[in-house]
Parts: structure tokens; sequence; C-alpha cells
């Protein structure tokens, strides 16, 4: 680990902080172009946080300390996911500490958070969504689980830095049944865990059909901002994430040098931009799927990554 | 409701002086065994016969560091209930019954894992049977109580039952009374004997355990007991079910074939499973907790297996891994399981209720209670930052670095292992998000939870003292990593040959690439909510100054405390979602007006979660033996004379059987 690995991982961060409402932004103005309207423009997300950002900070009446910490808490565990995973360069200082698992973990750590918060309202909303995002959460849970597994068969290791090493080095094994198995089911469940269509429609302010926007209802200022932020982070750090686990090319070395880190920055922009936009695309022309319908999509993700797992232990038994 | 004084009050008792006596003593009992079990781990194993006190065998006990490791686990939990149990005993007024049997409780828990004979074994557990049981029958005057009590009497004897017979063909084939003339007869005994003792235990000990389908007494007994006792059980009893599976099964009889390891994975992870989807729709915080007992029981379970079949499949290192899952998992476990029950039961003493439906807005009422149930929250979801999380990411590490040749059991028990882990560990973190989210959060649902008032100080030190033990194992289980060692090297066949995982500030796995730090993790996650805090206050310059307004209630009223989700209603779509399994009896009438059929008068919705397993397995059997015992009366009619021919034929049969 250098000084310039060090320097990547506060890249990421930095960068993920900058580019996350940019990418929330280009997913909604794909999906305004492809269905006939002008769109904001990319940056309107940015100019939405700004405004926010400069409201008055409004506590509602009754709540605890848990709806006054719940957004940093999100936001601050997707920042430390953006410092530990490999997005620009492999060498981050943080890779020993946590790996995919604990990836996971941070994650629902936020989730937790978050559905507490809503909770702690004591409104019927905040209830509700808490109760409909924690039964996705705990659904998704062993999809993600069982993913990870699938992708550590053949490195050996749950660490991300392994896992995208072992990948540059077998350029092979992405196109893998068990790999492209694995992709699918990961891809549901980023879907599911950040409230994108067909689980939740993210500009959805129908009681009926809210999950994610009915347990942050409560919330409105500078900390609406800061939700908002860390949910288009979450979503930014995913996709960055399993775009490089199943293509790394591009991205830096454990020992990286300054041109590598521009390479690195430039393969992991252009590649969040394309799933991104395939993504917005894609939600052009699905609707929501019921809320008792969710769990059999995922059901179908869980089997999915089981097929995964199963098909990679016998192809490396057979190998 | 708070215990009811036995035998009505007696106005000169000194309640606060005996409850001190109680308590204190069982926590200087605790402290001994603490100290005892680390000092064995560390030093040399101890040994005790005492010839005189049982004719024919005497009582021996028999210290290693295996035992040791239960008998400190046990210690530590009972330092934290003594604390906890003076200022409880008091406040609810206890009888003198319970406050004498509270310390014999501790002493038989205590001795089992010290046994170093099969008789002393089966005295020692038969000791911590029979004062658990008086102790759940504290509050025997409510109905719930003794059907809970009886329940638990029955099955924890017929569980003793097959222990005792398991033991005693062990004891048999094996050639002596001590488990160390046993270990040395055991690679004699016949394939026969060696599958006859694993099933008997397994059974024995498994309903100790509370794994499926023996689990039914657990979820009863466990949240009808007074907390400090529901603790006690839930923290430490349980244990010893596992401490038999790991002795008798895994160090004396092992290595077992194959199908060993399989079997305790299977019954684990079912067990597992089933014990979280009870209690991510349990509405009583008690009965949540009793069943996320069976669910971390399972998991335990389950890890010893996997440790029993990597280790017979040759993989002796990540046998090892296993095995530090399960200890490591039953230690963290007693910690945030006990911390939890404790405060549950401050909880019910300060309002009276355990339904989690008519709770909440403690966190106003209880700060310091909520906080610290908020810590055995988060340690039984196994999240990072909480107790559970070390284990259970050792736990899946052995899942997913099994060796890769082609053994089939391996490359399909693995992945629905991982699966079921998986499964579990995502229920568990819906439950205790409710327990903590509905229970503690939000507003009080009902008068008595509005009127709550934070426990007495005797109560939160013992809390606190748990609550230091979570920490421990969530951010620093470094300071674990001597013991696990020491114990792992006394179980050869399970991979304490090989070396175990480097439990350092950084968790490494020997041989396999892995590596996790649950304390850098915390720190990092700390300065990463700091910064997203720093970011949140850009431009507070420009901001009109802060302020507080009611909730959003679209426009209508304010929000009664009755609008806000319940631990019923949050649980719903998971209810509905396993519905196959959990099988609830829901029924809604509607009355129409006589007027028009078109307008509801009333609408009435009844809904009833039982248990499934109990309610397949069980009530057959009991209506069987119910049957048998009709049966069995015809013949007991009265008569002294038929009942005198009853005893001279059956003293004939038994002569001639004899002869």
């Amino acid at each position: 680990m250098s000084a310039l690995g060090g320097a990547a991982a506060a890249l990421q961060v930095v960068g993920v902080l900058a580019g996350a409402p940019l990418v929330v932004g280009g997913m909604r103005q794909v999906r305004a172009r492809l269905e006939g309207r002008t769109g904001g423009g990319i940056a309107q997300p940015w100019r939405d946080l700004r405004k926010q950002l400069r409201k008055q900070q409004i506590t509602p009446r009754g709540t605890t300390v848990v709806f006054a910490l719940a957004p940093a808490v999100v936001a601050g565990s997707t920042l430390l996911i953006a410092a530990i995973v490999p997005l620009i360069a492999l060498g981050s200082p943080l890779d020993s500490v946590a790996d995919l698992f604990g990836v996971v973990g941070l994650l629902f750590l936020g989730t937790v958070a978050l559905t507490l918060a809503g909770l702690d309202t004591g409104t019927a909303f905040g209830g509700m969504g808490s109760s409909r995002e924690i039964t996705i959460a705990a659904l998704v849970e062993p999809t993600i689980l069982l993913a990870v597994f699938a992708l550590s068969v053949p490195g050996h290791s749950a660490n991300l830095a392994a896992i995208v090493t072992g990948t540059t080095h077998n350029p092979g094994q992405v196109l893998t049944p068990g790999s492209l198995l694995a992709f699918v089911a990961l891809i549901i469940v980023i879907i599911a865990e950040t409230g994108r269509l067909p689980v939740d429609n993210p500009t959805t302010h129908l009681e009926l059909t809210m999950i994610h926007e009915a347990m942050i209802l409560e919330y409105a200022g500078p900390k609406l901002a800061l939700v908002e932020w860390a949910s288009a982070m979450r979503l930014t750090v995913l996709l960055a994430l399993v775009a490089n686990l199943f293509l790394p090319w591009g991205i830096a070395g454990a020992d990286p040098s300054l041109l590598t880190i521009v390479l690195g920055v430039a393969a992991i922009t252009i590649k969040v931009v394309v799933l991104a936009s395939l993504l917005a695309a894609g939600e052009v022309f699905i609707a929501k799927l019921r809320l008792f319908r969710v769990p059999e999509l995922l059901a179908g993700s869980f089997l999915l990554a089981l097929l995964a797992v199963t098909a990679s232990y016998v192809l490396a038994a057979s190998n | 409701m708070l215990p009811a004084p036995v035998g009505g009050p007696v106005p000169e008792r000194h309640v606060g002086a005996e409850a001190a006596l109680s308590g204190g003593l069982t926590s200087l009992l605790g402290a001994a065994g603490l100290a005892l079990g680390l000092s064995v781990i560390f030093g040399d194993p101890r040994h005790l016969r005492i010839g005189w006190l049982l004719p024919l065998v005497g009582v021996s006990f028999d210290l290693d560091p295996l035992g040791g490791v239960f008998v400190a686990a046990t210690g530590a939990v009972s330092v934290a209930v003594g604390v906890y149990s003076v200022g409880y005993a008091k406040r609810g007024r206890w009888a003198r019954l319970p406050m004498v049997t509270l310390p014999l409780f501790v002493a038989g828990l205590l001795l089992v894992p010290a046994a170093g004979s099969v008789t002393t074994f089966l005295l020692s557990w038969e000791l911590m049977a029979a004062t658990s049981l008086v102790l759940v029958l504290s509050e025997h005057r409510r109905d719930a109580v003794r059907s809970a009590g009886a329940f638990y009497a029955v099955m924890t004897q017929l569980g003793f039952v097959a222990i005792l017979l398991a033991l005693v063909i062990l004891a048999a084939a094996g050639g002596g009374d001590t488990f160390a003339t046993i270990a040395a007869h055991a690679p004699g005994l016949t394939s026969g004997t060696r599958t006859t003792v694993f099933l008997l235990t397994l059974v024995g000990f498994g309903s100790k355990a509370g794994l499926l389908p023996l689990h039914a007494w657990l979820p009863k007994a466990h949240p009808e007991a007074p907390s400090p006792v529901s603790a006690l059980m839930s923290a430490a009893m349980v244990n010893m079910g596992i401490y038999g599976i790991i002795r008798i099964d895994l160090q004396l009889l092992g290595p077992g074939p194959h199908w060993w390891g399989l079997t305790l994975m299977i019954f684990g992870a079912l067990s597992a499973v089933f014990g979280v989807l009870q209690a991510s729709v349990a509405t009583d915080l008690k009965q949540l907790l009793a069943y996320s007992t069976t669910e971390n029981m399972g998991l335990v379970t389950l890890a010893l297996g996997a440790a029993a079949l990597l280790s017979s499949s040759g993989a002796p290192a990540v046998a090892a891994i296993a095995m530090t899952a399960a200890l490591l998992h039953l230690l963290s476990h007693a910690a945030f399981k006990s911390l939890g029950f404790l405060a549950a039961g401050s909880v019910l003493s300060a309002t009276g209720l355990r339904d989690l439906d008519k709770l909440g807005g403690l966190a106003r009422r209880m700060p310091a209670t909520t906080v610290l149930f908020g810590i055995a929250a988060l340690g039984a979801s196994g999240l990072p930052l909480g107790a559970g999380f070390a284990s259970e990411w050792l736990l899946f590490q052995s899942l997913i670095h099994s060796p890769h040749d082609s053994n089939t059991v391996l490359a399909l028990a693995m992945p629905l292992s991982v699966g079921a882990v998986a499964l579990t560990t995502g229920l568990g973190i819906a439950a205790m998000v409710k327990a903590f989210g509905v229970g503690f959060l939000a507003r009080p649902r009902t008068a008595a939870a509005g009127a709550a008032r934070e426990a007495p100080a005797s109560m939160l030190a013992g809390m606190s003292l748990a609550a230091a033990a979570c920490t421990v194992f969530a951010v620093a289980p470094v300071l674990l990593g001597p013991t696990l060692r020491h114990v792992l090297g006394e179980l050869p066949t399970l991979g304490g040959s090989a070396e175990g995982p480097a439990l350092g500030t950084i968790l490494r796995l020997p041989g396999v690439a892995g590596s996790i730090s649950p304390g850098l993790l915390a720190a990092a996650l700390v300065i990463a909510i700091l910064l997203a805090v720093g970011i949140a206050r850009w431009s507070t310059r420009h901001r009109p100054p802060a302020t507080e307004t009611a909730l959003w209630a679209c426009g209508a009223d304010a929000l009664g405390p009755r609008m806000q989700y319940t631990a019923t209603s949050f649980a719903e779509p998971l209810q509905r979602v396993f519905d196959d399994i959990l099988r609830p009896d829901t029924d809604v009438e509607i009355t129409h007006f006589a007027e028009s059929q078109y307008l509801v008068e009333k609408v009435t919705y009844r809904t009833r979660l039982d248990d499934p397993v109990e309610q397949r397995f069980y009530t057959p059997v009991v209506r069987a033996v119910r049957m048998w015992a009709q049966l069995v009366r015809r013949a007991h009619n009265g008569s002294i004379h038929l009942y005198l021919t009853y005893g001279a034929l059956w003293m004939l049969i038994v002569l001639l059987v004899a002869k």
C-alpha cells in the first residue's frame, strides 16, 4: 500500500460524493428523453441538494436521536463502503479491514438505521415504509451472500481485491455459468436494495406503493438532502462495485501510478455511465411489481445465486 | 404482571436485604466460576474426587479448558444476573423460595461442565434441571406459568432420560464411570454403540439447546420465568446442551462418520431458520428473545456440524475456523442474550408489559435501558459493530472455504448452509428492528407504557456488565483469541491440530485468504459518520434557525398513538411471505347494517400464531399419551385387593426374569 493507494481511496470517496447526484440525474434524463420529455438536466439533483441544504432544520415533535442520526449513519456507512471497495485502484488501505461480507454488513447497517428512523416517527407511513423495507432487506440478504460465495469460489477469498485480481488474471471466468448467474442475481439485488423499479418506484408518493419514500416522509431540509444524497451514493457505489467485480479492466493495481489512477477514474466513469443508462432505459419498459410479488422476484434471484454457487463448485471440482 | 409474593405478604420481611443476599451470593458464585474457568484455560486442568459423597462411585470433577470455557461463560453471565437480581427481586417482592433457588441454579450450571464422571454429570444435570424448574414456577399463580412449567418439566425430564440411557450405555461399553476411562476405551466401541449413543444424546442435549423439533418448551418456559432466570436459562443453560454435544459426541466418540456432521448441520440449519422466523413474527418481547435463542443455538450447532464434516473430509484448517465460529458465537450469544433478557425484564418490571403491541416510547422514559437493549439487539442481528458480527463472519468463511474436491456432499451442503445462515441473518435483523423500533421508539401505545420509570441502579449495573462484554465481542474479539486457542487445542479431531484463526486486531484465517477487523471497521465507521455530519453542515450560515414541528398527519388532526404501526402490522408482510410455514390462524368477520348489504357496521379481525411444529408434532403425541392413560386408568378401580394382586403378579414376573 502506497501513498498513492491511500490517495486513490480518498479519490473514490470524493468521486462518489460528487458523482452520485450526477448518476441519478443522468438516469432521470435518460428516462425523460425515452419517454419524450425534456427532463431537468443531469445537474438537477445537485441543484435540489443545494436548495435543501439551505433550508431550515426541522425536527418533528416526539422523535428521538435515532431519527436525527439515521441520515448520517446511512451516508457514513456508504462513504465507508466507497473507501473500501476497489473502484479506481486495488490497494485500498481498508481492504484487509472488511471483505465483501463486511461491505454487505455495512450496507444493511444503513438500511437498519433508516428503518428505525421510520419507526421512530410513530406515524403510519413511517411504520409502513420500515416494515416493507425490512421485509425486502431480509429476503435480499440470502441472495447477496450466496452471490458473494459464488464470486469467492474461484479466487478462494471474499476479499474484494483478491476477487478483482483473480478476474483480471483469468478473464475466462467472467463467462462461466457461475459468474453470469451471480451477475444477474446481484443486479436484481441492487435494484431491490436501492429501491428502483420494479421493486420500488423512486418517484412515487402514492401511499399504497411507497417503500423507501414512506420511510423518509418526515425528513425535510438538510436531513432530507443527506438521505437522498446517501441513497444516490448507494446506487452509484453498488453499480460501480458490480461493474468492477465482473469487468475489472481499467482498474489501477495495488501500487498505482498517477497515470493508472487517471485511467482507473476514466474506466469506472464509463462503466457506471453505461450500466446506469442501461438500468434507466430498462425502467422505461417495466411497471412496479405488486408488493407481494416482489418476494417471488427475490426468490428467483436466490435460486439463480444458489445455482451460481453450485455451478462454480462443480466446475471448480472438475478443473 | 409483577411476580406476586408466594404465601402472602409478610410484613416484617426485609425483601431488600434478602434480595441483596441472594443476588450477592449468585454474583460471588459466578465470579468464582469465572476465575476458576480462566485459571483452567490458561493453567493446568484441575481434578477433585470426593469418594464419600456418593456410595459406590463417588463424586469426581475434572475441569479441562473445554469445560473451563463453559464454566467461565456461565460465571460471567451469573455475575451480571446476580447484580441485576438485587434490584429486580426487591422491586418484584420475590418470595424466599426463588431467592434461595437462584444461587443453587447457578451452582448446578457451574457443576455440569466440571463433572468428570457419568454419575457426577447426571447429578449436576438434574440439579440444574430441577432448580430451573422451581425458578420457572416462581410466579405459579398465573395459568400461563403453570402450563409452561408442566411443559418444561415433562420435556426436560424426557431429555434427561435420553441422556441417562446414552451415558449408561456409554459407561457400560466404555468400561468405567469417569470420562477419562471412557475416552481411553472409546476407539474400541462398536459402531452400533456409537450410533445409539449419538442419537440418544442428540435428542437429550438437542432438547436442552432448544433445537428443532424439541424446542417447544423453550419459547414457553424462558418467557414465563422471572427475567434474571430467563437470562440465565437462555445465556447459560442452553449452552449446556451444546457442551454435551461437544464433550460426548465430538470429543469422546469423535471423529464420527460423515453423517454425524451432516445431521448436526441439518438440525442446526432447521432450528436457525425456524427460530428466527418465529422471532420475526413474535409480538411478545421475551418470546421473541427465546425464539432467537433457538435460532442462535441452531447456528452454533450448524457450525459444530460443519467442523465435524470438514474435519472428516480432510480439511482440518477450515474445520478449525468452523469450531472457532461455534465457540465464539456461543460466547457472544451468552453476552447479548443475557443483556437482552435483562433489558426486557427491566421493561417488564417498569410497565408490567411484554407485549410489543402495547409498548413504545420507552426511549424517552427509560433512556439507559433503551441504549442497553439497543446494544443487545445490534449484537443479535449480526451487523458490524454488534457482538455477533465476528462469529457470523467466521461461520461464513468456514462455509465458503470448504475444499473444492469432487465431494458431492460438501458441494451441496455448504451452499445450502450459506443460504440458510444468510436467511437467518436477514430475518434476525427484521426481528431485532421490530423489537427495538416498535418496543422502544415512537410513542407509548398504552398508559402503562407511558408511565414507565427507569430501572434502579443495581439493575442498570448488571445490564452494564453484560453490555461491556458485548462491546468486547463487537470491537475487540482479539481479547478472546488466547482462550479459544487453548480450547481448540483440546479438540484434535475437530481441527484442533491445525492452526486456528488468528483473532488479532485484524482477524486472519490460516491457509485461506480472508481477513476482517471489527475494531478498525468500527473506528472507520465513526469517522465516516462524522464526515457525513460535517457534509450536512454545509451552508449552515444560510439557514434560518432550527425549529420543531408537528408530525405530518395528512392534513387531519393530530396523530393518535393507535395510528402507529404495531409489532403485528410490522411483521405482517413477512408473515404473508412465509404463510406456508407459519400457518397463521386468521379470522375476519364482517357485520353489515340490517338496512343495506353494502354498509359495514363492524369488522372483527383476529389473528393467532401458534408454533406449527408444536401443533403438528406434539398434539398427536399428547393425544396418544392421553388415550393410553385412559386405558391404564381402567385397571385402577380403587380396589385394594386388585392392587395387591398386581403387586404379587409383578413380583412373580421380576423373579422369573431375574432367575
